[in-house]
């Protein structure tokens, strides 16, 4: 708990670490591999990495032709190009055929700062999960970013990979026995009030919110849910039964992310108040990352706030 | 002037893709017959494919980028043996793995999903791609339309087999002039075709879509091309071999009734005899 580090830096680690025991990897890059660190990966396999250029929508479909040849790939970009112009390829080329594509979003989120709303993406979370055949991850910390890469290279299949511009604590190396498996989030801190379901650069300010309410003689339980899709289900209801209300909370729109998948599946199942902490629906804006994320509200005081929310919704 | 053996197949695939659209109420004839002389004379002479070992890694490759010329890829796959000619009857029907638009893993000998205009030229780049990565010899080959170039992923794809030297890489472009609002010179003027491709990096050979010894002498062009991609500019007739449908934008995407099934099956039945009558 001390070392400040990017997902988007572990990824171009990972990669690099991986490469040996599996030479079917290859990785693809939009003309941002310095910004993606794909280009760590590029530097030491040349012959295994790929600059497309400002080029996304190819660049999904080259790797759907190199999976079809049983090739592994990586595919990155700034997640709002990766998803969002590439969305239809990434839908119809990667999707639906199931192939071994790992479409990578880096600068995820509005902590991208003062490149300001066209660079920063909210709706890549909505807009991968809602894909049949999706898995989708938004690991928290650098730890759990390496720990990713290694999970998805040892799985088949499409998926999604979300990382953050911004240098965070690293602190899931700190907590013994830290494991990451796609599918399993991961319980943080136990607690009965209420529980904090938080994803990505919020978990850590979600550990925050829960110290700032213990003074305030509130026991909050915190959940880091690294895999948006598929959703651990076993988890949440679990925390929906014995805490009675949930708050989300995640650097994404409220609309399709987290919150919106945690409210779908415990109305279903065990209907509790689902406060979703978020971006609203407005677009983001330029600034410094944590100026822009105060702004909104992404801190712990923000999920303090929503927490309160929940409790005065909870019954008995 | 003597018939081509390949005369033969292409006049039944028609009678098939016919057939095929009629039964289905639904489908796409005049891209498809515009198109099955090109893909007959792949699945007979040019692909090395086989049905008892579909996943061979040395296999060629064929991406129907323009995928809603169904009709005259499967009768293709099931002459080649791929499946039974009996399930072209059921293209496009519920509980059919015959469906409207190619899908991988679901219908045999199908190497890319594709249907959505531009997305299969990439995979067959990355097909190229990595056949070049392993020093396999298999070639890939890519069949796409000409209103299908609007699209700018097209030429992201151009550029990027032009960067890698694929001369693995055969597309093959079915000008047949129409796309679904008109003629592509009113629709979005796309030519010159070949300079735009040399432009590009590509090697552009220039042929006509319904004479196989032009399209033979194409493709041993494009196989003896090194360092760069090579781009066949097929001229074809959309609607090819009925009459009615011949260069009318309106049989792009449509069934035909009954009686304009009779008139055409008639013409494409007196063409198939013609052919049996000479080959004998």
């Amino acid at each position: 708990m001390s070392e400040k580090i990017a997902t988007r830096v572990a990824y171009g680690k990972a990669l690099l670490e991986f490469a040996p025991e599996h030479p079917e990897l290859v990785v693809l890059d939009a003309d941002l591999s310095g910004s993606t660190n794909a280009a760590v990966f590029g530097k030491a396999y040349p012959d295994r990495f790929f600059d497309l250029g400002i080029a996304e929508q190819n660049m999904i479909g080259v790797a759907a032709g190199l999976a079809t040849c049983g090739k592994h790939v990586f595919a990155s970009s700034f997640a709002m190009f990766s998803t969002g112009r590439a969305f239809e390829q990434v839908r119809t080329s990667v999707a639906l055929p199931k192939l071994n594509v790992t479409v990578v979003g880096s600068h995820g989120g509005l902590s991208v700062g003062e490149d300001g709303p066209t660079h920063q993406c909210c709706e890549d979370l909505a807009t991968m999960s809602i894909l049949p055949n999706m898995t989708v991850l938004c690991p928290c910390d650098a730890f759990e970013m390496r720990l990713a890469v290694k999970a998805l290279l040892e799985q088949s299949g499409p998926a999604y990979l979300r990382m953050a511009r911004l240098a965070t604590e690293q602190f899931t190396d700190a907590i013994p026995g830290y494991t990451f498996r796609i599918g399993k989030g991961i319980t943080l801190r136990p607690g009965k009030d209420v529980t904090i379901a938080a994803t990505g650069m919020m978990v850590s300010m979600a550990m925050e919110a829960a110290k700032l309410l213990s003074q305030q003689g509130i026991d909050a339980r915190v959940l880091n849910i690294s895999t948006i899709k598929p959703l651990d289900h076993e988890l949440l209801l679990q925390a929906a039964q014995e805490t009675g209300c949930i708050v989300t909370t995640e650097e994404h729109s409220i609309i399709g992310g987290l919150g919106a998948a945690v409210a779908s599946y415990l109305s279903e199942t065990c209907p509790v108040p689902v406060i979703r902490h978020g971006v609203p629906d407005r677009f983001g804006r330029s600034g410094k990352a944590m100026d822009v994320l105060d702004y909104f509200g992404l801190n712990p005081a923000g999920i303090v706030e929503h927490v309160h929310k929940a409790l005065a919704l909870k019954k008995g | 002037m003597k018939l081509d053996p390949l005369s033969l197949p292409a006049a039944k695939s028609r009678l098939m893709a016919l057939d095929m659209v009629f039964t289905a109420q639904s489908g796409h004839p005049g891209g498809s017959l515009s198109a099955v002389d090109i893909v007959t004379l792949l699945y007979q002479e040019i692909l090395r494919v086989d049905p008892k070992t579909p996943d061979d890694p040395d296999r060629d490759r064929f991406v129907l980028s323009k995928g809603h010329c169904t009709p005259a890829l499967y009768p293709a796959l099931a002459m080649k043996g791929f499946f039974p000619m009996e399930d072209l009857k059921t293209f496009r029907a519920m509980h059919s793995y015959l469906s409207g638009h190619p899908e991988r893993g679901f219908i045999p000998g199908v190497d890319m999903t594709t249907g959505s205009l531009g997305q299969g030229i990439s995979a067959a780049v990355g097909m190229a791609l990595a056949g070049k990565m392993d020093g396999r010899g298999y070639r890939v080959y890519a069949l796409l339309g000409d209103g299908e170039l609007d699209e700018g992923q097209v030429w992201e794809a151009a550029m990027s087999a032009a960067k890698f030297g694929l001369d693995n890489l055969c597309a093959i472009v079915d000008v047949n002039g129409l796309q679904i609002d008109g003629k592509t010179e009113d629709v979005m003027p796309i030519e010159p075709l070949d300079k735009k491709f040399e432009a590009f990096g590509w090697n552009v050979v220039k042929c006509d879509g319904h004479d196989f010894d032009s399209l033979r002498a194409a493709f041993r062009t494009a196989e003896q091309t090194g360092d760069k991609p090579t781009v066949l500019l097929a001229r074809t007739v959309k609607g090819k071999g009925v009459s009615f449908m011949e260069n009318d934008p309106g049989w792009h995407g449509k069934a035909p009734n009954t009686e304009q099934y009779q008139v055409a099956r008639a013409e494409l039945e007196a063409q198939l005899a013609a052919i049996e009558k000479e080959v004998g």
